[in-house]
């Protein structure tokens, strides 16, 4: 960005959003208390508290003493936070870069945005006056770096700070406005220097000796001499469409026809420079603030308008809250948060391309409509753990890992060594006794029924992987045993018998058998 | 008498209507049954495999076997309802390789509920690049009606993607599959109780055939061929399961509420 051409940034604060709900009660001065340093000290107050000579900072039993009708509330940070992100949300509209300033303000990059809104005074007073309606008191200033517009918004809100006019535009703001530590600012004003006008008059290295250097680098910045990069909430995605509505709204086949056009002009501006979007987003504007955003991942990186409704379609049908229009949406965005290279695959002589792309369209679209993971492939995993031997993973990004991966080859004569179908937690059966301590058992109970063991064979033993494992972990010997029905279960006793089966003494104990597996 | 051969045609169009893929079927390797089902078991179609809540490993290892002859070589789509992995335990994919079966081209689908397991699998269903989709349930499901299986009926046959039903715990409803197996575990030929024992063994009655008559086999399947098969030695009669003595685990319950 550098701040060299014309880095244009917003501040929007807004002070007492807890109490906003208070209004309705504007005769009586109300406030917000909070505790700090083990006082309830007045957190935010409103208009009719600060004619009553209230302010901010006042202990709550001080507040009391001056104005015995105060109605109190407590602060709540986490509402406030949650508030000001709703903001954040609101602000998307105005551009892509958003960051907070907790925990009263919004930076906003309106580089490259201001034309859209007419203007930088046009986007202000639009800005203002919505935030204003919805009940916040709101002060904004526009200026190149972001810490010269905050400390604007402090004392001098309303104002756009043209280009290299920062240093004058400050100069005669009390330093308060800078936004330091409490500290800093007693020692500035203690030391006869009430203005920032004073301060930037002195050395850089006198203020750097006595407050410190990142009181300096935030005064450089406030008389834009230098600039941070804001950090913005979410990355900038790299395809924006959007729609605004003069008339918001609110008929679903309204909202279809208008995703309809969004995917195609998307996908056209994806098309020209060869992309395809793996993630997409669709942000839904309300009229009354509320932003919703719904999000949709896909395997591999969609090009057809088609294909991009279809996803959308199926997920918003399958959303558990659906989509609540309420007054109406006044913006609908479509923007491809990640999007890849599509390299360009012969279709028609190749028929196995083409049916891989048709089921990963089909996982895209099961996914968009379940949930990515419920939708797995299973890869092999190097190790004998028969509970760990598969991993599930997401199909939509390892179908292609999945395809190639190498499966243990089966003994060729053999019968089935692994069961079909296995416990993901062996389950307890109970074994009354078995013939020899370390032999099968005769009969076992499981899920309350008793099996009489018919057939038998093993045991097959399994040590765990000591060099992984975290304490105790005891060797399993499995048996296959047929019962008299003929059904085929796959059991391990857990320990071997006396060796790992035993008490501090040295005397065998009873050993735990498992379920672990079902053979077709 | 013509008019009876016209009535005769007319029950045959709408007995094939839209049923484009009718004619291929997949030999299952048992000689008997193959005949009985006249070639096969019919591609593009639904088929249905029933089982007892206990019984649900083998009608699981069967509708593998069917699976793994009509898909061959394509991707298969198993759709899964969460709570039938609790019941009877996670598809392991190193036992469908013991099985010879190929779980590269396996795609599991795990659905909450039987809303969406059914949706999905109507989804998957129009997919024409898949072998065959599964679609797995716990118990009696209402949703799984006429009205559902017609719809995964339809969708089968306008792709030529084959339908397969496990039903486990179910007991059989109206429907409009092209067959219906009740698969239960059958022994091992008998040998000495520390030998061996050999491939997987069903018994697999067919219970309903819309084309055909029906019937009752003891199936081997050959893990290294990839078929069903007659067993070699089986001398033991295919006798009828005793339906007068219930379950083990549901006359305790029953004794349980008496008590």
């Amino acid at each position: 960005m550098g701040g060299l051409s014309s880095p244009l940034r917003g501040r929007v604060g807004e002070r007492g959003t807890a109490n906003a709900g208070a209004r309705a009660l504007d005769d009586f001065p109300s406030v917000v208390v909070a505790k700090e340093h083990n006082a309830l000290l007045l957190y935010a107050i409103d208009d009719a508290a600060i004619r009553a000579g209230l302010s901010i900072g006042l202990p709550l039993a001080n507040a009391r003493a001056i104005c015995p009708e105060l109605t109190v509330y407590d602060a709540d940070e986490a509402a406030d936070r949650k508030t000001l992100e709703d903001i954040a949300d609101w602000c998307d509209r105005f551009t892509p870069l958003v960051a907070l300033d907790p925990p009263h303000g919004l930076f906003l990059d309106i580089t490259g945005c201001a034309h859209l809104f007419g203007g930088e005074a046009a986007l202000l007073r639009t800005l203002c006056n919505a935030l204003t309606r919805q009940g916040f008191a709101v002060s904004a200033a526009i200026a190149a770096t972001s810490i010269c517009a905050r400390t604007l918004t402090h004392a001098a809100p309303g104002t756009i700070v043209a280009d290299g006019g920062e240093a004058d535009a400050v100069a005669a703001l009390p330093v308060a406005a800078l936004g330091a530590d409490d500290a800093i600012t007693k020692g500035l004003r203690r030391a006869g220097l009430k203005t920032i006008g004073d301060v930037a008059a002195r050395g850089r290295h006198e203020i750097s000796a006595r407050f410190g250097s990142r009181f300096t680098t935030l005064l450089t910045h406030a008389l834009g001499e230098g600039d941070a990069p804001i950090s913005p909430r979410k990355l900038p995605p790299d395809y924006i469409v959007e729609k605004r509505f003069a008339e918001p709204i609110a008929t679903e086949s309204t909202i279809s026809i208008t995703l309809t056009s969004l995917a195609a002009m998307l996908v056209s501006a994806m098309d020209k420079q060869g992309k395809g979007a793996r993630r997409l987003e669709a942000a839904f504007f309300r009229t009354d603030g509320a932003v919703r955003l719904i999000a949709v991942d896909t395997g591999r990186p969609v090009t057809s308008p088609e294909m991009v409704d279809r996803l959308f379609r199926e997920r918003l049908d399958a959303l558990n809250d659906p989509l609540d229009p309420g007054f109406g949406f006044d913006l609908i965005r479509l923007s491809a948060s990640r999007t890849e290279i599509v390299v360009q695959e012969q279709r028609d002589l190749d028929a196995t391309v083409h049916d891989n792309d048709e089921l990963s369209a089909l996982i895209d679209r099961i996914a968009a409509r379940i949930g990515g993971k419920r939708v797995i492939v299973h890869l092999p995993q190097d190790t004998h753990i028969p509970e760990r031997a598969a991993l599930a993973a997401p199909a939509q990004h390892h179908l292609a890992a999945s395809a190639q991966a190498a499966w243990p080859a089966r003994t060729i004569g053999e019968p089935p060594l692994r069961p079909l179908r296995l416990f993901e937690k062996p389950e307890p059966i109970k074994v009354p006794f078995a013939t020899v301590p370390d032999g099968p058992p005769h009969h076992f109970t499981w899920r309350r029924v008793t099996h009489a063991v018919v057939r038998v064979e093993g045991p097959e033993r399994i040590a765990m992987e000591w060099w992984k494992q975290e304490g105790r972990a005891l060797t399993r010997d499995y048996f296959r045993v047929e019962d008299e029905e003929g059904r085929r279960f796959w059991i391990f006793r857990d320990g071997l018998y006396e060796r790992e089966l035993a008490d501090e003494e040295g005397k065998p104990i009873a050993a735990n058998w498992y379920m672990h597996g079902l053979f077709a | 008498m013509s008019m009876l051969a016209s009535l005769r045609g007319s029950i045959e169009r709408i007995e094939t209507h839209g049923d484009v893929h009718g004619l291929s079927k997949v030999a299952l390797g048992h000689r008997s049954a193959d005949a009985m089902l006249r070639g096969g078991l019919a591609l593009a179609a639904v088929h249905e495999v029933f089982a007892e809540g206990h019984q649900g490993a083998a009608a699981t290892g069967f509708l593998a076997g069917i699976a793994g002859r009509i898909a061959s070589r394509k991707p298969l789509v198993w759709v899964r309802q969460d709570f039938a992995e609790v019941e009877s335990a996670a598809l392991s994919p190193n036992g469908l390789c013991e099985l010879g079966l190929d779980p590269r081209l396996l795609v599991t689908v795990r659905a909450a509920d039987v809303e969406a397991a059914l949706r999905t699998t109507a989804d998957a269903l129009a997919c024409d690049a898949l072998g065959a989709v599964v679609l797995e349930t716990f118990g009696d499901v209402r949703q799984l009606d006429l009205v559902a299986s017609r719809k995964l009926t339809l969708a089968a046959q306008s792709s030529g993607v084959t339908a397969l039903l496990l039903r486990v715990g179910a007991s059989p409803a109206p429907s409009t599959a092209e067959t219906r197996w009740i698969v239960r575990a059958a022994h091992s030929p008998p040998a000495s109780p520390w030998s061996a024992w050999g491939a997987p063994v069903f018994d697999a009655q067919l219970v309903r055939n819309r084309h055909g008559p029906v019937g009752r086999w003891i199936m081997e399947w050959k893990c290294d061929e990839r078929q069903f098969r007659e067993p070699a030695a089986y001398p033991q009669p295919v006798a009828a399961a005793p339906a007068h003595r219930p379950h083990p685990a549901a006359a305790r319950s029953v004794r349980r509420l008496a008590s």
